[in-house]
């Protein structure tokens, strides 16, 4: 029972991404190709309305549903920020998919992506077990 | 991880759009000079079937893509939810750092390496 909340924030993400075509293979080569404004669209929608809500939960001191403090963790700058992001990048433009999109891609019925599911795992995987030896 | 499945089963299934993807007549031109037609469904099952999974163009476009995803994202610490969206709302510059990189990964890619894997 404690864990319904997240079930059905997860559900309200997902078909969020699904309706807004966010997991599309179709709509992410689009994106790339700069031949729609539709991906663009969405980003554009959820920076400034994650913001607003950032600001609210921050001006008025907004709690968890467990009751603890909302802490916006800081991003901190390393090299592998760029190194990684490139490789997310060309992963993104191949499988259609960033990590969330995935489970939604395999939802739609397209139970095939469960390969990319496992791959994506074994990645995070392999940076684990071979971070000591890369550039940070 | 289940909910984010649950709710692309509802909104892919139950409540699918009954149309094709309406992406624009260019990149519809252009995927079909790779034999990629539109469909109702939001993958291209041409590319994304159990069949090609077992080629070297499906296992590079769900194993390799599956993989740079999971490895990048550790590497980057984030996503496009992370970065891209949380991020770019909390103004904080690595995440715009990160945000850029993916599009310029994603571009390069897309122009420069993956027409030859859709070509196989």
């Amino acid at each position: 029972m404690k864990n319904l909340k997240y079930l059905i924030v997860g559900m309200f993400f997902g078909l969020v991404l699904t309706k807004g075509e966010a997991i599309s293979w179709y709509r992410i080569q689009e994106m790339f190709r700069f031949e729609s404004f539709h991906m663009f669209g969405i980003f554009m929608t959820a920076i400034p309305t994650g913001a607003l809500l950032l600001f609210i939960i921050k001006k008025l001191k907004l709690k968890t549903v467990e009751g603890e403090e909302i802490e916006m963790p800081k991003k901190e700058y390393h090299h592998g920020i760029i190194i990684g992001s490139l490789l997310f990048g060309f992963g993104w433009a191949l499988t259609g998919a960033c990590p969330g999109p995935i489970y939604a891609q395999i939802g739609t019925g397209f139970l095939v992506t469960v390969f990319t599911l496992l791959a994506a795992l074994f990645g995070t995987w392999c940076y684990a077990y071979f971070q000591k030896y890369l550039p940070d | 991880m289940v909910g984010v499945l649950i709710g692309g089963f509802i909104g892919g299934s139950l409540l699918a759009n009954p149309n094709p993807v309406a992406i624009s007549a260019n990149t519809q031109a252009y995927l079909t000079t790779f034999g990629i037609a539109s469909s109702t469904g939001l993958m291209p099952a041409e590319l994304f079937n159990w069949t090609t999974l077992f080629t070297l163009k499906g296992f590079l476009l769900m194993g390799l893509g599956g993989f740079l995803v999971g490895f990048g994202t550790r590497y980057a610490r984030g996503c496009t939810s992370g970065h891209g969206i949380l991020g770019l709302s909390a103004l904080q510059w690595p995440s715009l750092v990160a945000t850029a990189s993916f599009f310029a990964g994603g571009i390069l890619f897309s122009r420069f390496v993956l027409p030859y894997i859709l070509a196989l």
